[in-house]
């Protein structure tokens, strides 16, 4: 008996864009130090390069099964979009969740530190808390007004609430994971945040939300919220001092973004850079500290 | 800094806090524990410009406090902490 196979194109729904950038008016020839920091985290990797404490380029990826090979093609990555050879590197700091698996790193730092200083960098000496929202885990971070920190906590590992639990969501919805957040708008008023935090349970909750007939906009909205909830519930335990920052991929999520601001009561901070890169822009301000320290290892 | 490591569930928030301001990285804490919780490091990992050894809590402690410290959470006749006493800086706190 022959049985036919049909063909499925399966769009990942969850996929977001890999980039690398370079920043045409700095020259790296004529910079003194010249610092990598990587972040290896569970769902992203970025590397940056900085010149003498400046952004010259950087990349964002996703990471593999394979934390080493996941930093190794970050950093060859950021090397494509500029001509400078990896060896002309000074000091390289790795951080995030795959840290210890950063085969090039001179060292590494806690990315609790890296994204103080990396927020403070991206958003101005103003900001006093940072919330990095990543792919597995919410850092709720105090600082002061040079990025060091001053009080920081921390969520158990879990998806609920962070980045991982958001593409799960937006592949069983069907919408782009960079509409999320513009269509999580699209709704008459807003509904009642799903009751589950636990995106296994917040998933089948939903499903029964579509099987009701809410659209899939409202069912957006609806697990948007309660994600802002969650967050929300970290950072009333440390308690908020403005201005709050928020970096990581979550960032780049105004649906949660907005409704947690809303709740709080601040404003959301803008800038030019990008919010998830903070991690590795941190560690390689380390790294540069460390250099003019005279700690840094000259190769 | 303010290091708080722990958990916050239905019940309430149940954190130890460590000065590292205060804290001297004496080890005193280490010894006391009586689920081994506190290491002293020589570098504190959040804060990599200051200088001087810390007590943190072991990495592969850090997401089972809510078991490693419940013997320290009587529910009645409650003594200090045997870390908190044994501090002599005064660095560590806790939240119950």
């Amino acid at each position: 008996m022959q049985i036919e196979m049909r063909e499925e194109k399966k769009q990942e729904f969850w996929r977001w864009k890999e980039s690398n950038w370079k920043n045409p008016d700095i020259e790296w020839r004529s910079g003194k130090f010249i610092t990598l920091g990587i972040d290896v985290g569970s769902v992203s990797s970025q590397a940056v390069v900085m010149v003498d404490g400046q952004i010259f380029a950087y990349s964002n990826m996703r990471t593999g099964s394979d934390s080493p090979h996941s930093a190794r093609k970050a950093l060859d990555f950021v090397l494509e979009a500029t001509d400078m050879p990896e060896d002309r590197v000074d000091y390289c700091v790795g951080t995030g969740y795959g840290r210890v698996n950063v085969p090039m790193a001179d060292r590494t730092i806690t990315e609790i530190a890296c994204h103080a200083r990396g927020a403070n960098f991206i958003y101005g000496p103003e900001v006093r808390t940072v919330l990095d929202v990543g792919g597995q885990d919410i850092k709720a971070i105090q600082c002061d007004e040079k990025g060091r920190v001053t009080n920081f906590l921390m969520n158990d590992k879990c998806a609920a609430g962070t980045g991982r639990g958001m593409e799960v969501f937006a592949d069983l919805l069907g919408i782009a994971i960079d509409e999320v957040g513009e269509r999580s708008f699209q709704v008459k008023e807003e509904p009642p945040p799903v009751s589950s935090t636990c995106v296994v349970y917040a998933k089948s909750e939903a499903l029964g939300l579509l099987r009701k007939g809410w659209s899939r906009e409202k069912v957006l909205a609806a697990y948007c919220r309660a994600m802002a909830e969650r967050i929300y519930s970290l950072v009333e335990r440390l308690g908020v001092k403005p201005q709050l920052a928020v970096t990581g991929g979550l960032a780049k999520n105004s649906g949660v973004i907005e409704r947690l601001m809303f709740m709080i009561g601040l404003k959301p901070m803008n800038s030019k850079w990008d919010a998830q890169i903070a991690g590795a822009i941190g560690a390689a301000l380390f790294g540069y500290a460390l250099c003019q320290k005279g700690k840094g290892r000259k190769k | 800094m303010l290091a708080n490591y722990g958990y916050k569930d239905g019940s309430g928030d149940y954190f130890i806090t460590i000065n590292t301001d205060l804290c001297n990285g004496c080890g005193e804490c280490v010894a006391v524990c009586p689920a081994n919780i506190f290491i002293v490091v020589d570098e504190d990992p959040n804060d990599p410009m200051r200088d001087g050894p810390v007590a943190i809590v072991a990495e592969e402690k850090k997401k089972k406090l809510k078991y490693e410290c419940n013997p320290c959470k009587p529910t009645q006749n409650r003594p200090p902490l045997p870390c908190v006493e044994a501090c002599k800086t005064g660095a560590i706190s806790h939240s119950w």
